[in-house]
């Protein structure tokens, strides 16, 4: 199977150049598009450069662009490429650090400015838990389970647009985590806070972000709705 | 070369569930926290925990602290250390309420209550009352509700991330007081000194000592290295739980609440064998058992697949809606890498290397201690660990399911507390010489002119080899001799292998090499105790020497970087109710 992929540092090179590595799947330790990148750091090339944690799917360390479309490397089959040959390039939208690694500073800072954490001014005591019936805790599946990859907010035109002003799905998905989150009394301010022309209101409804989620999320749709609740909020 | 020098009121290490747990005790009350992880916080392994947080809520049935704590004590196979155990088990509700105020987003029972399930190793009253149903979850995805949670808390009362920044070494005081660490930031390749009045250690695991582990790439036992580097001891090194259900050939974690939620194991015959194993729990006795349960019927020929090289986990009969509702990651993870929707086929299971029960020996309020000369403990001024990377210890030969999010969270703020409560009799004065700085940056600058020709993946597959094959579920003296002879020589070979990528952007071989020499302490650390350990007890399985020997072993193995063993007592007197004394551990 040949690999190719995008090579560039930084520090050190004017422009970025691909490079192809020949891998026997047979010889990896393992199925999935990761273990092939194990196993050229480990035989092939030590420099070759990327981020890994969890091997699973769910630390959302190694987002990449594969074959154009961005996903997770470790839960991408080595067998879904059926010509044999794959083309990895960095998340694309986001400075690049060195190969397949991302500078995620403005992701993070847009996560950040949604404020997420649970905002509540009831007294606190740590005697019981709050209730939440399921109805209500059921409003949060689709939306916490996100593990900040990147893979929607850098495959978003409308970010690479408007990088500085416009959330991102991700950020947005997790603004709607906490607006639909029963237990959180800072709901109003919190959609007043996003009522602006960019914030939310720059998603083109490409969709884009829901068709590469790797956990099958749909922030374009938590997108849609928190602008319906914006409205009725300000009526 | 002189190393930048920051300062903050303290210094954590590790930014899982440990780790910010800690740092955010600390920064809520003010205080200026730095948090050094190799990966952004949420990439920390914490976020692959599954089936739950144990706590004795009694939200679904009666349930007792106290039974949680026999329990937890009987687990142990009785070298848990009774004091400590009191202290997690008794402090675990208010630890779980803490969270749900600060929004983990828990699945709910239908009273609006915490959801909560049975999981391995839980009775009611002391062991005669049956199954307790005693582990909160959020679906199966409460570590990384967990994680997320914290680091949200995190950003909140503004703790001072160093994310992709790696801890090469202590910096020790001469003397022996510990001042901060050298870390590296990986995006640049600069160090700097980071001087706090404390370290927190929350390095978390090292299963990446074995082939096959559920754990994360970055579980390399960082906190142990640098630990046993500067003269410190690591403590039941020998004690490594194989998790029953990791899918066979990826190693990828399923969690024990699949069998909470009413799954179970079968062989190549359809039998749901753990009955003969277990006839009052079944496949909820204790990890140890179900994983030696698994790993007999597979070597007596009754495995599953082509090569009956493992068993099924069926979980068809629990229904679509179970298994969408409260097993949702699970699925996804078994359609991914075992190609079956358990909707509808078994699981292919095989043991899989899970947890370290070892690691810094700590008591209940997180400080490291060693032992002086007359046998007593002793603490390390100025150094904490907590987490998977202590042993504080509260899971002795074997953790309960559960347990070890609950270890995270209870010590983490214990450690926070602790440090808040003596600011002022940490010594800020101590000099700080040049020397002791630089022989905490050493290992950068030794790696960065190797001159060998040894391959560092080579080094550190040969290793994972011998730990898998010598080390593994069951053990025995004359083939663990033989992978300790291969694993010093594995030892001697680091000091000829090469560091090829010398860049200072994102080096991750640099990385890799830093992390090799880690697993290679902890790896010896293992076999060292474990040839030591001439018993069975928990999840240490001497084929040689078939059962538990109280006269002799009930004590901690404590071993430092020269392969020196000594012994530790384990803590029989519990805070405020009278001890567990050991029983024959049946389920």
């Amino acid at each position: 199977m040949l690999i190719s992929i995008y090579r560039y540092d930084y520090k050190k090179d004017d422009d970025y150049i691909m490079q192809d590595y020949n891998v026997n799947p047979d010889d990896c330790d393992g199925v999935m598009l990761l273990d092939a990148l194990s196993f050229i750091k480990a035989n092939i090339d030590q420099t070759l450069t990327y981020r890994r944690s969890c091997g699973e799917g769910v630390c959302g360390s190694d987002a990449m662009s594969i074959n154009g479309k961005n996903g997770l490397a470790c839960i991408t089959p080595l067998a879904s490429f059926s010509d044999n040959k794959v083309i990895l390039r960095p998340l694309p939208g986001m400075p690049i650090i060195r190969d397949l690694v991302v500078d995620l500073t403005n992701f993070y800072s847009h996560y950040k400015r949604i404020k997420p954490y649970l905002q509540n001014d009831d007294s606190v005591s740590y005697d019981a838990e709050r209730l939440q019936s399921r109805a209500d805790r059921n409003k949060l599946d689709g939306l916490y389970e996100c593990i900040l990859c990147a893979c929607c907010t850098s495959s978003c035109p409308s970010y690479w647009w408007n990088p500085d002003k416009f959330l991102g799905p991700a950020a947005a998905l997790q603004a709607a985590r906490f607006v639909n989150d029963s237990r959180d009394t800072s709901v109003r301010t919190r959609l007043l806070e996003l009522d602006d022309k960019f914030n939310i209101f720059r998603c083109r409804t490409i969709m884009n972000c829901t068709y590469v989620c790797p956990k099958n999320l749909n922030p374009a749709k938590a997108i849609a709705e928190l602008r319906l609740q914006m409205l009725s909020n300000k009526l | 070369m002189t190393i930048p020098e920051h300062s903050f009121d303290a210094i954590i290490v590790g930014a899982g569930g440990a780790g910010m747990r800690a740092s955010l005790q600390l920064s809520r009350a003010g205080l200026n926290v730095a948090l050094v992880s190799k990966v952004f916080p949420t990439r920390s392994h914490t976020v692959s925990a599954q089936g739950g947080i144990t706590a004795a809520l009694g939200n679904v049935d009666d349930d007792n602290w106290m039974w949680h704590m026999f329990d937890t004590v009987k687990g142990s196979d009785y070298i848990g250390d009774q004091d400590c155990i009191e202290y997690m088990c008794r402090n675990a509700r208010e630890v779980v309420y803490e969270l749900e105020h600060m929004g983990l987003p828990f699945s709910r029972l239908e009273n609006g209550k915490i959801y909560q399930r049975p999981f391995g190793g839980q009775s009611k009253s002391f062991g005669t009352g049956g199954q307790a149903t005693r582990t909160s979850a959020a679906a199966d995805r409460t570590g990384h509700a967990l994680l997320h949670t914290l680091y949200q808390q995190n950003l909140k009362y503004s703790t001072i991330f160093f994310n992709e920044w790696y801890a090469l070494d202590l910096v020790k005081s001469d003397n022996g007081t510990i001042l901060g660490v050298v870390a590296l930031c990986i995006e640049t390749g600069e160090l700097a000194f980071l001087r706090g009045r404390a370290v927190i250690l929350a390095t978390g695991g090292a299963g990446q000592i074995y082939q096959s582990t559920t754990n994360a790439l970055i579980n390399t036992g960082d906190g142990i290295g640098m630990v046993l580097r500067s003269g410190f001891p690591a403590q039941d090194m020998e004690m490594w739980q194989f998790h029953p259900t990791g899918i066979a050939g990826s190693g990828v974690l399923v969690t024990e609440g699949c069998r909470g939620e009413g799954g179970y194991l079968v062989n190549c015959d359809g039998e749901r064998f753990m009955e003969r194993y277990a006839p009052n729990a079944k496949d909820l006795a204790s990890r140890d058992v179900v994983a030696r349960s698994m790993a007999l019927e597979i070597r007596e020929g009754r495995g599953c697949g082509v090569k009956k090289d493992h068993v099924y986990l069926k979980l068809d009969h629990l229904g679509e809606d179970v298994i969408k509702t409260f097993l949702p990651g699970i699925r996804e993870l078994s359609i991914t890498f075992a190609n079956s929707d358990p909707v509808r086929t078994p699981i292919p299971v095989v043991p899989t290397c899970h947890y370290m029960m070892g690691g810094i020996p700590t008591n209940k309020f997180g400080q490291v201690l060693i032992v002086d000369s007359n046998g007593k403990d002793k603490v390390v001024d100025g150094l904490y660990a907590v987490g998977e990377c202590a042993c504080v210890s509260v899971h002795g030969a074997n953790r309960l399911g559960g347990n070890s999010l609950l270890d995270l969270v209870v010590f983490g703020r214990a450690a926070g507390e602790h440090v808040m409560s003596h600011f002022n009799d940490f010594d800020t004065g101590l000099l700080i010489k040049n020397s002791n700085i630089e022989l905490a940056s050493e290992r950068f600058f030794r790696w960065n002119s190797s001159t060998g020709s040894v391959s560092i993946s080579e080094i550190r597959s040969e290793l994972k080899k011998v730990m898998q094959s010598d080390f593994g579920v069951f053990r025995t003296g004359k083939f663990m001799e033989v992978g300790l002879k291969k694993l010093i020589e594995l030892r001697d070979s680091v000091r000829n292998a090469k560091l090829f990528d010398l860049s200072l952007t994102y080096n991750m071989a640099r990385i890799e090499a830093l992390e090799l020499e880690n697993l290679v302490s902890v790896a010896l650390a293992a076999a060292f105790s474990a040839i030591k350990r001439t018993e069975s007890r928990g999840a240490h399985f001497r084929e040689d020497y078939q059962s538990r020997d109280d006269t002799n072993w009930l004590k901690h193995i404590i071993i430092y970087s020269d392969d020196r063993i000594s012994y530790r007592s384990v803590n029989e007197k519990p805070l405020t109710v009278p001890p567990f004394k050991p029983e024959v551990r049946k389920y």
